[in-house]
């Protein structure tokens, strides 16, 4: 993955910190700790299997199944072998990969899920597909804010982009009968809302957080009043789109285990994909990513230097609102098919919690966003085979993952220096 | 639509003054009024209203079919508009001011004490939004705060037996300390790690709606011999007395509103630690210089802050839904609330005055829905055009040609001249 070279700009010319944080070691102490106590002390002594293969895969792996206790123990020895690499590496004064950090994640992931599913049999491709489906959009809207935080903007109005954008591509797709034009519209709805922001924000100086949430509620009422007025009575020409096909794609598809996730989907998730892999490369490789972080770490040192701190901002707000609406676009051309009434239902702060989770990092708000769509996807798999977690916790997990990072809990959450505050050229 | 220019000259001259100085000053009070605050928020609210009227028009059957053959016969098209307008507004007018087609004088005053039920916990956690912007913070979570204290009050409300007026008091505290304790959780984690208030608040209020969720469906919230995520009803000791009689729904909580508003008044602009809260929030560096405790501050504030959100709350489960209720308590008023601290401009008078107007839309837009079939939603883009407008008084005054204020004066050049001659 290229993460690890991503972040390279954060550390100093010999690859050695100034000052050690002990956080992510705490963090994985505290991980540890509670495998320790739930896994083990607290194991529930019964098998677990996990189905690895969807009917139609070529290549058929065989049932996992193992006793969930010693699943338990594997999964804690494991995590205590990540701790100590991670207390390693901080007394080191280097920082931990970030490949380091995922795989503690993902056995946690899986220690979790044997001992909740114990005495069941879980559904790993389903498990993973839901995921995806469910955090494409969040992804979109992370993405979106990234590009904003990045130069300087605060983007609370991702959730009004992201409704913005469904509704459009929904009445769009339906009109033309040609799903590709309704996520053209969606993109450029989003873009519009960006404007707006953008307008208020960049022009008349009014304050980020103020802008965003006014366009929350604006959105939320314009689409709803059209959706009520107008949509409702002529559904079949305005609110029947149509959808994207799934497209397999050959060889990859037939991957085990990740490929009938990956592989197997519309073309809005691939193209995510790319998305997420441009914008990574972009930030921190290009003369536009350079403009970007300059003005929004220091916008007076980018305006000596000749870059438009305005106009930069404008155009790159509006970058961002073009990525909401696609992902705006996935909760109607992608996924349910015709709108309703406040579909998103809160998906773009969540994706705001994925971008500062994710450290204002392309890749690793995309894995933040992953991660929070696994949770919510958790939920309705875990109520299916009966957990022991009530629902609302799961749902929960996001929301208080993300106070755990402002509040600098786990890992380090630091803005772009000149985020949201207005450049007023004097 | 007219607007009120900065140039006009009283005609009548008042005795015993000079004339080039009274010009002089009429004109500085013409120009104070231009460019003062006060006509912007009006001329905002009159351009909301003009925007969702022309929502209304293009979205309206009849005007559609009329402009189909707009060339042929124009009229018809401006008469379908006015028609679809008009009686959109009428109904809106009906269902919060006057009902005046009602022939009993009693059933015609009722919108109005509808327009104050309404207006009750917009004014109450709008009051929390407003303190917290004095010092600087926005507190985006009047959903969360709202929902503690409701949880709080709620629970109060039908689990414990107390005699009468205790009761209704216990409530009321509770409530108030619930929605305390979830916004001094974000004023806590601001002090000690300064952490983003703004996120933290929005997070919090996913945290306590899925709470809220969760407890509604264990035996501490849920009623009792029910599957519904539905509180019992509140003990009728619990419930806050009605101040009018019958066909009216008007209750003590607006009462106690008005008694908040009054605190919070004296609280930011009298009392001691309001003047260190607007000392924080005009400059925190300065503050800190001044030796003002400035995280200790932000928690004290945020503590009031949900404070009010939690009477919002008790106003809401203890007075006009007394019959139990779900995790949707909230009801929108914690989003509302932000825009309506945010027309009154963070003042506790000016937010009391924003309440009762957000109210009136609220009330009015449910009887617009009923008689004209026109979405309630319609009052959402209103209200949010209307800050929209008011965030940006630049915007509003170039859309009106009003003078910006800070620059050069034009007519102080000629002014010196006309004294002269």
């Amino acid at each position: 993955m290229t993460a690890a070279t991503v972040t390279a700009p954060e550390r100093s010319g010999v690859g050695r910190l100034d000052r050690r944080s002990w956080k992510v070691p705490i963090a994985f102490g505290l991980v540890t700790l509670a495998a320790l106590v739930l896994f083990v002390i607290l194991g529930r002594d019964r098998i677990v299997s996990f189905n690895l293969s969807t009917g139609t895969d070529l290549i058929q792996l065989p049932l996992l199944a193992f006793p969930a206790l010693a699943g338990g123990i594997v999964v804690t020895v494991v995590l205590a072998v990540v701790t100590a690499f991670a207390v390693f590496r901080v007394w080191e004064r280097r920082p931990v990969p970030l490949w380091v950090i995922v795989i503690g994640t993902v056995v946690a992931i899986v220690g979790f899920l044997a001992w909740a599913g114990a005495g069941a049999t879980l559904q790993v491709p389903g498990l993973l597909t839901g995921t995806l489906f469910l955090a494409t959009p969040l992804v979109y809207g992370a993405l979106a804010g990234v590009i904003g935080e990045r130069g300087g903007v605060v983007n609370i109005a991702i959730e009004a982009q992201l409704l913005g954008g469904a509704f459009t591509s929904a009445v769009v797709a339906s009109l033309t009968q040609q799903p590709f034009v309704g996520l053209a519209a969606a993109g450029l709805a989003g873009m519009l809302v960006a404007f707006l922001l953008a307008a208020f924000a960049i022009k008349y100086f009014v304050e980020q957080v103020i802008v965003g949430v006014v366009i929350n509620v604006l959105v939320s009422g314009l689409t709803g009043f059209l959706y009520s007025q107008v949509l409702t009575e002529n559904r079949q020409l305005l609110n029947s789109p149509v959808r994207f096909d799934r497209i397999d794609i050959p060889l990859l598809s037939q991957i085990p285990v990740i490929g009938p996730t990956l592989f197997r989907q519309t073309i809005l998730v691939y193209l995510m994909y790319v998305i997420v892999a441009v914008v990574a490369f972009a930030l921190y490789r290009t003369k536009w990513g350079l403009r970007l972080r300059a003005v929004g770490e220091h916008p007076k040192a980018a305006d000596t230097v000749g870059i438009n701190v305005a106009r930069t901002r404008f155009w790159n707000v509006a970058l961002a609102g073009v990525i909401a609406g696609f992902g705006g676009a996935f909760f109607t051309l992608g996924s349910n098919g015709a709108f309703n009434k406040d579909m998103t239902n809160g998906a773009g702060f969540i994706a705001l919690a994925a971008v500062i989770f994710g450290g204002w990092d392309p890749v690793r708000a995309t894995l933040a966003a992953l991660l929070f769509g696994f949770a919510s996807n958790l939920q309705n798999a875990l109520s299916v085979i009966g957990s022991p977690v009530p629902s609302e916790f799961m749902l929960m997990l996001p929301y208080v993952v993300t106070i755990a990072a402002v509040a600098g809990l786990v890992g380090r959450s630091r803005a772009p220096a000149a985020d949201g505050v207005p450049y007023i050229k004097s | 639509m007219s607007s009120p220019t900065p140039t006009l000259n009283p005609d009548a001259p008042l005795p015993g003054e000079d004339d080039g100085e009274r010009a002089n000053r009429w004109n500085d009070l013409l120009r104070r009024i231009a460019t003062g605050n006060a006509l912007v928020s009006v001329l905002a609210v009159l351009l909301a209203i003009v925007v969702g009227g022309v929502l209304i028009a293009v979205t309206d059957e009849g005007v559609q079919t009329a402009a189909g053959y707009f060339f042929a016969r124009p009229g018809d098209t401006f008469a379908a508009i006015w028609k679809a307008v008009s009686g959109a507004y009428v109904a809106l007018f009906q269902g919060s001011i006057i009902d005046f087609r009602q022939s009993d004088p009693l059933r015609a005053l009722k919108p109005i004490t509808q327009t104050l039920l309404f207006a009750s916990p917009l004014i109450a956690a709008g009051l929390g939004v407003a303190i917290a912007f004095r010092v600087g913070l926005f507190n985006i979570g009047g959903r969360g705060q709202i929902l503690v204290g409701a949880g709080f009050a709620g629970y109060a409300s039908f689990a414990w037996d107390l005699p009468p007026v205790i009761h209704v008091i216990v409530a009321l505290a509770l409530g108030i300390a619930g929605g305390a304790l979830w916004g001094g959780i974000a004023g806590f984690l601001k002090a000690r790690t300064g952490a983003h208030e703004v996120i933290v608040t929005i997070m919090l209020n996913y945290v306590a709606y899925y709470l809220l969720s969760f407890l509604l469906r264990t035996p501490l919230l849920q009623n009792p011999g029910s599957n519904n995520p539905k509180t019992p009803p509140a003990l009728p000791s619990a419930q806050l007395p009605a101040i009018l009689p019958e066909p009216f729904k008007l209750h003590v909580g607006f009462i106690l509103v008005i008694a908040a508003t009054v605190f919070a008044w004296w609280l930011i602009e009298r009392s001691s630690l309001g003047f260190k809260f607007r000392a924080v929030g005009l400059n925190p560096h300065a503050a800190r210089t001044a030796g003002i405790n400035v995280d200790r501050m932000y928690l004290y504030v945020m503590l009031f802050a949900g404070g009010f959100a939690g009477l919002a709350a008790a106003n809401e489960v203890l007075g006009t839904t007394t019959t139990g209720f779900t995790s949707g308590v909230d009801a929108g008023i914690g989003f509302d609330a932000i825009t309506v601290a945010l027309l009154g401009r963070s003042t506790p008078w000016g937010t009391f005055a924003a309440g009762l107007l957000f109210g009136a839309f609220k009330s009015g837009g449910f009887a617009m829905q009923a008689s004209q079939g026109i979405p309630i939603d319609i009052v959402l883009v209103v209200q949010s055009m209307i800050v929209l407008f008011i965030a940006a008084p630049p915007l509003v005054r170039s859309i009106f040609r009003l003078p910006q204020p800070g620059r050069p004066r034009r007519r102080a050049k000629s002014e010196p001249k006309a004294v002269a001659s």
